[in-house]
C-alpha cells in the first residue's frame, strides 16, 4: 500500500516538476512548482516526518509561492515565445548535462546501497511536533534565535532592494 | 517498506530537473523557481536520511534551511523587481551589464 502512494506521489512530483520547466507561462510553472511541493509534503509524510510535512505546506505552497505569484503578476510578464520552437545546441547540451549528473548520483548511490540503512523502528516517535520541538528548544537553541534575525535582515533588505528611489539629479534635468 | 534508495533516487531527479531548467529557461523567475525545486530536493535527501537513521538532527535542518530558502526567495524576488524596473525584462540573456 505504501509503494503504491509512493509511486503515485513520485511520479506526480517528477511530472510537475518537468511542468515546471517545460511550460511556456510563467504562472502555470508556479502553479505546477506548488504541485511539486504538495506531492513532496505527502513523501515526508511517507517518511514519518509530519512536521516537516506541514511546514511544507504551509512555508513553501503557501507563503513562498503567494510571493512568487504576486511578483509575476506584478510584473504582468507574457509568455515566452522562442521556447522550443526551434531545437537549439544549447537544449541538448544542457540535457545532456543534467543526465551526466544524474547518472554520476545515481552511480554513487548504486555502488553504496548495501551500506544505506534500514527505516528506523522508532521513527513514528520521533517525526512529531513535540519531539521536535522539545530538540528545537533545547539544543537548536542558538541556531533558531539567528534563523529570526536572518528573516528581519532579510525582510528589511527586500524592501531596501524593491524600494522605488527617484532620482533628485535625473529629476533636475528634466 | 520502500527502501531508502527509491527516495534518494527520486531526490535526484528531481535535482536534475532543476539543474537542466536552471540551464534552458531565460525567465529569472523560472529560473529562480528551479533553484527552489533543487532545495526541495535536497530537503527530501535529508529528511529520508533523518528517518532512516531515527535520529532528529535532518528534520531540524530541512527546517532551518526552510527558513533560509525564505530569506533567500524574499530577496531574491527583490533582486529580479530592481532589474524589471531598470530593465522592463526578466530575460536573463538581456541582463548583460557585468559581461565581459
Amino acid at each position: 500500500m505504501i509503494s503504491y502512494i509512493f509511486i503515485f506521489l513520485a511520479i506526480l512530483a517528477v511530472a510537475s516538476a518537468l511542468a515546471v520547466v517545460i511550460s511556456r507561462n510563467t504562472v502555470n510553472s508556479a502553479l505546477f512548482l506548488v504541485l511539486t511541493m504538495v506531492a513532496l509534503a505527502g513523501v515526508y509524510l511517507l517518511l514519518q516526518a509530519q512536521f516537516v510535512a506541514v511546514i511544507q505546506v504551509i512555508v513553501y505552497a503557501g507563503a513562498i509561492m503567494v510571493l512568487f505569484l504576486f511578483v509575476i503578476m506584478l510584473l504582468n510578464l507574457d509568455a515566452e515565445k522562442s521556447l522550443f520552437n526551434k531545437l537549439r545546441v544549447k537544449y541538448f547540451v544542457a540535457f545532456i548535462f543534467g543526465v551526466a549528473v544524474l547518472a554520476q548520483i545515481l552511480y554513487s548511490m548504486g555502488t553504496v546501497s548495501n551500506m544505506l540503512p534500514e527505516i528506523s523502528p522508532q521513527m513514528a516517535q520521533i517525526g512529531t511536533v513535540e519531539a521536535i520541538g522539545d530538540v528545537l528548544f533545547k539544543e537548536y537553541i542558538l541556531p533558531f534565535h539567528i534563523v529570526a534575525l536572518l528573516l528581519t535582515a532579510a525582510a528589511t533588505g527586500a524592501l531596501l532592494i524593491a524600494q522605488h528611489t527617484i532620482n533628485p539629479v535625473t529629476e533636475k534635468n528634466d | 517498506m520502500i527502501s531508502i534508495d527509491w527516495y534518494l533516487a527520486l531526490s535526484a531527479v528531481l535535482f536534475c530537473i532543476g539543474i537542466i531548467g536552471v540551464l534552458i529557461r531565460k525567465n529569472a523567475i523560472v529560473i529562480f523557481m528551479c533553484v527552489e525545486l533543487m532545495l526541495n530536493a535536497v530537503n527530501l535527501s535529508l529528511l529520508s536520511f533523518s528517518s532512516y537513521h531515527g535520529n532528529v538532527d535532518g528534520q531540524i535542518l530541512v527546517f532551518f534551511s526552510l527558513a533560509v530558502a525564505a530569506a533567500e526567495a524574499v530577496v531574491g524576488l527583490a533582486i529580479i523587481i530592481a532589474i524589471f524596473r531598470n530593465n522592463l525584462s526578466v530575460d536573463v540573456s538581456r541582463i548583460n551589464l557585468l559581461r565581459w
